[in-house]
């Protein structure tokens, strides 16, 4: 029977969106208050759903303690209290969270102990969230 | 086709354990979970319906009417209970947060079905605001 565990995660970092294809002006534009030069930061929550069967020894779909350290060892050791435009995946990518939720999905897919990752979802706000399915 | 949800809570306990496992192995693979003495959360319920709005209500489904029926097939069954001591289905079966979300679906499904208006789309369980388990009713 397949069915779904989710977990959320917090990590806190900072960005900054800006883009070399544009010019400082059509930056501003773009992206407003998000384009403030020494960038600015968020407390995000990530939220992992993960598809599978139902194991019929545990009842579980996935280890919660094997999944917490995957997606520590892929997202949290590596982006929480970082400064996202450093880190070599957003070199020429703006760290927009629909990039940033991308990122994630692409960093976990193959990291799962067991089952398959369903759905990544990240909130930069409590007003605002993506999501990034495998069904595309 | 329209989603409507409807959540509720319901507090109970519970612990992991598996009769054909020794002790040690219950311990190794649930750690904190497999204390027999047990232990509780406040879970919360949603439950996801899809239909179409009725054209004289507006309603896919009453929420009162869906409130009810949650009420009486899930919570009075589960909440202040032991899961695994006063709950049918956990007898035998362990009740991690992905065994109670396919067991209120199991519960759920044939009253949802019956009324014909909608259908039962997917039974989300929170056992903690960070830790949730879902059913979309699939093989």
């Amino acid at each position: 029977m397949r069915a779904y565990f989710g977990r959320r995660y917090l990590l806190s970092a900072s960005h900054r969106l800006h883009t070399p294809a544009l010019t400082a002006e059509q930056n501003r534009t773009a992206y407003g208050k998000c384009n403030n030069e020494h960038g600015h930061g968020h407390n995000y929550f990530v939220e992992v759903l993960v598809g599978g069967a139902v194991d019929a020894e545990t009842g579980m779909v996935v280890d919660l303690v094997a999944m917490d350290d995957a997606v520590r060892a892929r997202v949290l050791d590596r982006f929480d209290h970082a400064n996202l435009n450093l880190d070599p995946l957003f070199a020429d990518r703006v760290p927009t969270t629909e990039n940033f939720c991308k990122t994630i999905f692409n960093l976990l897919h193959d990291a799962l102990p067991a089952g398959d990752l369903e759905n990544v979802r990240v909130e930069e706000t409590e007003n605002n969230f993506f999501e990034c399915s495998a069904k595309g | 086709m329209i989603f409507l949800t409807r959540r509720a809570t319901f507090s109970a306990s519970h612990y992991y354990w598996n009769e054909s496992w020794p002790a040690e192995k219950n311990e190794r693979v649930f750690g904190r979970c497999a204390n027999r003495n047990g232990h509780g959360h406040n879970y919360t319920l949603e439950v996801t319906v899809a239909g179409e709005p009725d054209p004289v209500t507006g309603f896919v489904v009453d929420l009162k009417w869906l409130k009810g029926v949650m009420g009486r097939e899930v919570l009075a069954a589960y909440d202040h209970k032991h899961l695994n001591l006063d709950v049918p289905e956990f007898k035998h079966s362990i009740p991690t947060t992905e065994n109670i979300a396919i067991a209120a679906w199991k519960r759920l499904e044939p009253v949802v079905t019956a009324a014909g208006v909608a259908r039962l789309s997917r039974i989300r369980v929170y056992e903690t605001p960070e830790i949730f388990a879902e059913y979309r009713g699939e093989a």
